[in-house]
This record gives C-alpha cells, structure tokens and sequence, in this order.
C-alpha cells in the first residue's frame, strides 16, 4: 500500500513539474481572470453586472485564506485516518 | 507481501504520460482559461436558471445525507471526510500544460463512497466557502458553479464508476476514471454554461462553446489525471484503515472483508 501511494504521489507531483519546467516563461495566472478575455472578445458590450461583496485585501491574504482552506480539509483527513488507525491497532492488540 | 487496489505502474506507464505533456505542450494555444465562473459574467436570468436546477439535488443531497446518517451515525465521519477531500483538493490551484492555472475539484471521492445527491450539498458549501472569502466564483454564479461542480462532476464520477464496476475492471480503475472523467465534465459544463449565456455574434453558442470548451478541456485534462491519482491514493487509505465502512457502502463485497489485498 505505502509503495503505491509514494508511486501514486510521484506521479502528481511529476504532473505539476512538467508544466512548471516546459511551459517555461508562461504566466501561471489563474484561469478564472483571463476568461474575462474570451468574454470580452466574444461579447464586448458585456459588463458584469454584480462584483464580490468582499475581495481579500492582497494576495498575501488570499494566500492565507487558500493554505487555511487546504489546512482545514488535510487536517480532518488526517485526524480521520489517524483515528481509524488507531481503533484498528487497537482492536488487534486486544 | 502485501498487495493493494494499484498494481506496480511500470516505466511504461510514466514515458507514456511525459510523451502526452509534450504533445499537449506543442498542440495548445497560448492562453488557457478554467476555474469557476466570476461573480457577475453571468447574465442575471441564467444565474437564476442555474440555481434553480441546482435546488432539487441540494435538497436530495440533504435526504441522502439524513438517510445515510439515520442508518449508521458513524457514517457522519466519512461524510465529513469526504468533504473535507473536496475542501483541500479544491484549495490547490495547480499549473497545468497550457500555462495557466485551475484547480481540481475532489467531488469524486463522495460520490463514489455515497452516491453523488451527497455531494450537491458538500459541493455547495466548499463553493460558497470561496466565493465569499476568496472571491473565487460568486454568489451569483453559485448556482451554476453548484450545477456543473457539485451536480454534473459527481453524477458523472458515480456513473463511471458504477460502469466501470460492472464491466469487471479493478476497483483502482473505476475510482480513477470516475474521478477524472468528474472533473474533466465539471469543466466542460462550465463552458456550456457560457456558451449558453454569451454566444458568439457569428457562430452562435457552438463557436462560443468550442472556443471556452477548447480551451478548458486542454487545460483540464492533466489537472483531471491528478484528481484521478490523488483519488485511488485516499482510497487506498481508505480500504486500509476503513474497511466496515467500505462493506457497510458495498464498495467492497461482504466476503473480501478482513483481507486486505
């Protein structure tokens, strides 16, 4: 099992270097943002008619806001695992 | 020597995936665009379109989980935890061939573990989450994000692998061609979704369609692999350390409980 996850691991991990190294140069912005373009370049009289009700203040925030989200949704799975394997451990030592 | 859902991925395996980066490389236009649909580039009739067909699956969403938990209250844990995969894999934005960035969508994993009502719900809280802390997506667009990410993706994560399961494959097999293709759709809704609000002058809704689903698609099809992978992975831990419940979903046949393979 652990061979195959560390495998499985690498491979993602594989997947988000290449474009890194290959697409050389590119600007890794967020894909969302340069959609406007394709909207704009379709339909250039559309306006957005309604804008975020709250935007983090810099990207520093929004950094913070991201790692917290990720933080959150690791930090159950790995509670959850933890707790599995600690019932199973214990259900064998008894 | 102890085997798991994955047999050994072989050289062959890996050359293969490199050889596809490069084609896709030299194939791809310069810009690529994904993610969810901003707050207001969504014309207001087809915001309420969108929540409206998003409605009855929240609310199935919400039956399926009360049926779910009434039956075995333990179950809560693994329903929290499937949300919890969709919250982190969600906050990964991840550079993909095309130079740009989108992220996966992890809807998969519940779908395939619950049905995919569930995810209506889990779906629909990871989304809102962004949009009013973020700014990612919008209050606007929920519906439609909703619709294509926490409707289509695990609809379509749960048909594959019900597919899949039928047609004998491997159980790593189903759950990675449910999870990827769940994501690869998410995004190609999206498009329509656009398509659909914002045709082009000439071409009408398919030539704006095949502009955003070109695009998409391209960008989205390393990013689909990665979810498909991360997805076995949790799985795998899964079938290790949570098995009961794994029998008690039938995802694993009463009599293969015990030994873990």
């Amino acid at each position: 099992m652990l061979r195959n996850n560390i495998l499985l691991l690498a491979l993602v991990v594989a997947l988000v270097v290449v474009p890194l190294v290959m697409v050389n140069g590119a600007e890794f912005g967020g894909a969302d943002g340069q959609a406007e373009e394709v909207i704009a370049e379709i339909n250039p009289d559309y306006r957005p008619w309604f804008s975020s009700i709250w935007e983090p203040p810099s990207g520093e925030i929004e950094s913070l806001l991201f790692a917290l989200q990720g933080a959150l949704g690791a930090g159950f799975i790995s509670y959850y695992l933890g707790y599995m394997k600690g019932k199973k451990n214990s259900k064998r030592d008894q | 020597m102890k085997k798991t859902l994955l047999p050994l991925i072989n050289l062959k395996y890996s050359t293969l995936a490199l050889l596809y980066s490069l084609l896709v490389v030299l194939a791809v236009p310069e810009n690529a665009y994904a993610m969810h649909i901003m707050e207001g580039y969504l014309p207001s009739t087809w915001c309420a379109i969108w929540y409206l067909l998003t409605l009855p699956f929240f609310i199935l969403g919400l039956v399926s989980i009360n049926k779910t938990v009434g039956l075995n209250p333990k179950m809560k844990m693994l329903i929290a935890f499937a949300g919890a995969f969709a919250f982190a894999l969600s906050a990964l934005k991840l550079p993909s061939v095309t130079g740009s960035c989108s992220h996966p969508t992890g809807v998969g994993l519940g779908a395939i573990l619950f049905g995919p009502a569930v995810m209506a719900v889990l779906g629909s809280i990871v989304l809102l989450f962004q949009a009013l802390l973020l700014a990612h997506g919008g209050i606007t667009t929920l519906g439609a994000n909703a619709f294509s990410m926490a409707v289509v993706g695990p609809f379509v994560a749960y048909g594959v692998y019900k597919l899949c399961r039928r047609l004998r494959t491997p159980l790593w097999l189903a759950v990675f061609s449910g999870a990827a293709l769940g994501d690869l759709l998410t995004y190609l809704t999206t498009s329509l979704q656009l398509a659909l609000a914002i045709p082009d002058a000439t071409g009408g809704i398919p030539a704006s369609f095949t502009k955003f689903a070109a695009i998409f698609a391209f960008t989205q099809i390393p990013l689909a692999v990665s979810e498909g992978l991360l997805t076995v992975l949790i799985f795998n831990l899964l079938y290790t350390y949570s098995q009961n419940e794994l029998v008690e979903l039938a995802i694993i046949p009463e009599h293969l409980q015990g030994e873990v393979r």
